[in-house]
């Protein structure tokens, strides 16, 4: 590392949001007053012991937690090279990491005495874990999802529903979790005064970014002390996908001050980085989006490209904005992997390990095909196994032509 | 004086109202521009589009991607300000949008091209006074308003920290939420135009969910401006490149009711 390089990577960000040149607070002046109460509040709770304790109890007994740390010997075997091991964090209640976020959000939400919970989905896993949470704690909930992902991811409509929630499909632009999240960041202004918005990634305003990190970075915690028990070391790689880089973020921020472990975030490359895709960093530049400065897609007036990918929840212009600047900063290396790749690793890992996957750690999956053979076989990799496949067969019926 | 101030000088309430650059053909938009000049506003906001109308309501939302649709580009809105300015060069005019488009090629540029414009004053939906550096330098540099939004979520604790590097006006949204929806109660208005009037010297205008002549002249009777821009916008939904006529006749029975109010 060179001179340049912080003596921690992970103090970010500064107490105005700004991950280096990245994330801050671009949002309406009615949100501001709210936002800074979020900002407030969130400080105290992080040194609150009753608010840990209730969290970690939510996550223990409710959630799960902690997920099993997995070997994969028969995918290790299959690809000749480093060994594969995954955070099996799809074994969460509600099948992703989406609930990690979710439990300490709400918890927020009741100490600011807030009574209306609204949030966006795309493949709807964040919706889901969102209407169980409200469900849990008995407030109501509105979900805003693209109506394109409405059709797309059926079976949690459904679920969220049956939970009691709202589901308001967005006609507005290409339909997808950008329009969501517009028409729920719409029902946030008019709603301030009673209403908690359950950001579903690490984006946003400040201090958005930075408590979806905190209350996902129980994976990487559990993980690098899972790894230190059975192993003796800490993994050489991570991999983990990103749509907004929640799950990514989760895995990665607690590693990130030791200096031999190298991570590799990847991107939807969708049907090419040089066709339609979401890859916010190989493919944009930095501008302002939902209240964070970030890598967006978008061309050179500054107007948002749509993304595509077949995971509908890395169906996303734009990125966290500590992405961003990890990627700049050169501490983590991001790649990306097409909707083809994604498929044939979705199908790989359910044929050798009886694991089906949802499409967005299939991304994942496919970049560690992809670099675990070029790795020796002393080497370990570990992969977020972020979600699970349930709410995907459809897709991916869809996709291998097949006619449920 | 600079035109804004003049705008808001004469002895009577001004009528700032706000069309959406673009919609629904950038060739369309400078005769709408002079129908409002025509009806009698005082101030000229042009929406600049954007793909993530955070902040609007369906209609003008529906203006912006029609905008869009119809292929405009910033350089197509900064010549159609440009050609306004030659136009009319007393009327002020207001560029407002979100934060990307205006900060896309940096600050410096946009500021500069603004001013060669003859763009008085920008509103930037998305830049809260805490991240001001991002335009409110540019902008000064180059003597251009930096117009900043109060809403009812505006605390008097907060309130300096807005008004703080605002000029030109200050643009008082009397609903928390989107443009377009219902206005709120006129009392309320009242109390908090007061407040801020209290507070600043630079003139106050209302806007969100002020439709009709009526609606105009109540709010008139208590705050230096009001801004009428959805109803607006619908006409040019409805008459699309025709819009001029009836666009002009909203304005100028808005423009009676508010130069009248008091
Ligand atoms: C299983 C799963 N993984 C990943 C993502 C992408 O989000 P993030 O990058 O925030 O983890 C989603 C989003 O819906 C998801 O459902």
């Amino acid at each position: 590392m060179n001179a340049n390089q912080p003596n921690s990577f992970r103090n970010q960000p500064d107490e105005f949001g700004h991950f280096g040149q990245f994330g801050g607070r671009y949002v309406a002046e009615t949100l501001m007053p709210l936002i800074l109460e979020l900002q407030r509040e969130y400080e105290k709770a992080k040194t609150d012991p009753t608010f840990r304790d209730e969290f970690e109890s939510l996550l223990e007994h409710y959630v799960g937690r902690p997920s099993p740390l997995y070997f994969a010997p028969r995918l290790t075997e299959e690809l000749g090279g480093a060994q594969v091991w995954f955070k099996r964090d799809e074994l969460n209640h509600t099948g992703a990491h989406k609930i990690n976020n979710c439990i300490g959000q709400i918890l927020l939400a009741i100490r600011m005495g807030k009574t209306r919970i609204i949030a966006e989905t795309g493949a709807g896993q964040h919706g889901v874990a969102t209407a169980t949470v409200a469900a849990r704690f008995g407030l109501p909930c509105v979900i805003y999802m693209g109506a394109k992902d409405v059709e797309r991811q059926q079976p949690n409509v459904f679920r969220m529903r049956l939970l009691g929630a709202e589901v308001v499909p967005v006609e507005s632009g290409a339909r997808t979790l950008k329009d969501a999240m517009n028409d729920a960041l719409r029902d946030w202004v008019a709603n301030v005064h009673d209403t908690f918005y359950i950001i579903g990634t690490a984006a946003g305003p400040h201090p958005y970014p930075e408590l979806v990190r905190d209350f996902q970075s129980v994976i990487g915690r559990e993980a690098r002390q899972q790894m230190l028990d059975r192993t003796g070391k800490l993994p050489d790689l991570l991999v983990a996908a990103i749509g907004g880089g929640s799950n990514a973020i989760g895995l990665f921020h607690p590693f990130l001050d030791d200096p031999d472990v190298k991570m590799l975030g990847i991107e939807a490359a969708g049907h090419g980085l040089d066709k339609e895709h979401a890859a916010s960093l190989a493919g944009g530049r930095p501008g302002i989006l939902h209240g964070n400065k970030t890598y967006l897609l978008q061309d050179e007036d500054g107007q948002i490209a749509e993304a595509h990918s077949i995971s509908a929840g890395l169906d996303y212009p734009g990125i966290g904005p500590e992405h961003s600047w990890l990627k700049d900063i050169g501490r983590v290396e991001y790649d990306s992997v097409t909707d083809d790749e994604a498929l044939e690793a979705f199908q790989l890992l359910c044929r050798t390990e009886g694991i089906i996957p949802a499409l967005e750690p299939s991304h994942a999956i496919a970049a560690v095909a992809r670099v675990a053979p070029r790795m020796g076989k002393d080497e370990i990799i570990l992969a977020n196994l972020c979600g699970r496949g349930d709410k995907d067969i459809f897709t991916v019926a869809d996709a291998l032509g097949v006619k449920l | 004086m600079s035109r804004l101030a003049a705008a808001f000088a004469k002895d009577r309430p001004a009528l700032v109202t706000f069309v959406t650059a673009g919609d629904p053909t950038p060739d369309a938009t400078p005769a709408i521009l002079d129908a409002l000049v025509e009806g009698g506003a005082d101030v000229i906001e042009l929406g600049m589009p954007f793909t993530d109308p955070m902040a609007d309501g369906p209609a003008i939302q529906a203006a912006n991607l029609r905008s869009l649709g119809a292929g405009t580009r910033t350089a197509d809105i900064l010549r159609i300000a440009g050609d306004f300015r030659s136009r009319h060069p007393d009327v002020p005019l207001v560029l407002m949008g979100y934060a990307n488009p205006m900060t896309i090629r940096g600050a410096d540029w946009f500021a500069s091209e603004c001013a060669q414009a003859g763009v008085d004053g920008v509103i930037c939906v998305d830049i809260p006074p805490e991240e001001d550096g991002e335009i409110g330098p540019a902008l000064r540099d180059c003597g251009i308003s930096l117009i900043r939004l109060a809403t009812p979520t505006t605390d008097a604790m907060r309130l300096p920290t807005v008004l703080n590097g605002s000029s030109g006006f200050l643009y008082y949204v009397s609903v928390a939420g989107i443009t377009g929806t219902q206005q709120a109660a006129l009392d309320t208005i009242e109390d908090a135009v007061g407040r801020l009037k209290s507070a600043t010297d630079i003139p106050v205008a209302v806007g969100f969910g002020v439709r009709t002549p009526e609606q105009a002249s109540d709010i008139a009777k208590v705050a230096d401006g009001v801004v009428v821009g959805s109803a607006l916008v619908e006409l040019v939904a409805r008459h699309g490149a025709d819009a001029a006529g009836p666009v002009r006749d909203l304005t100028g029975m808005l423009a009676e009711a508010v130069h009248a109010a008091r």
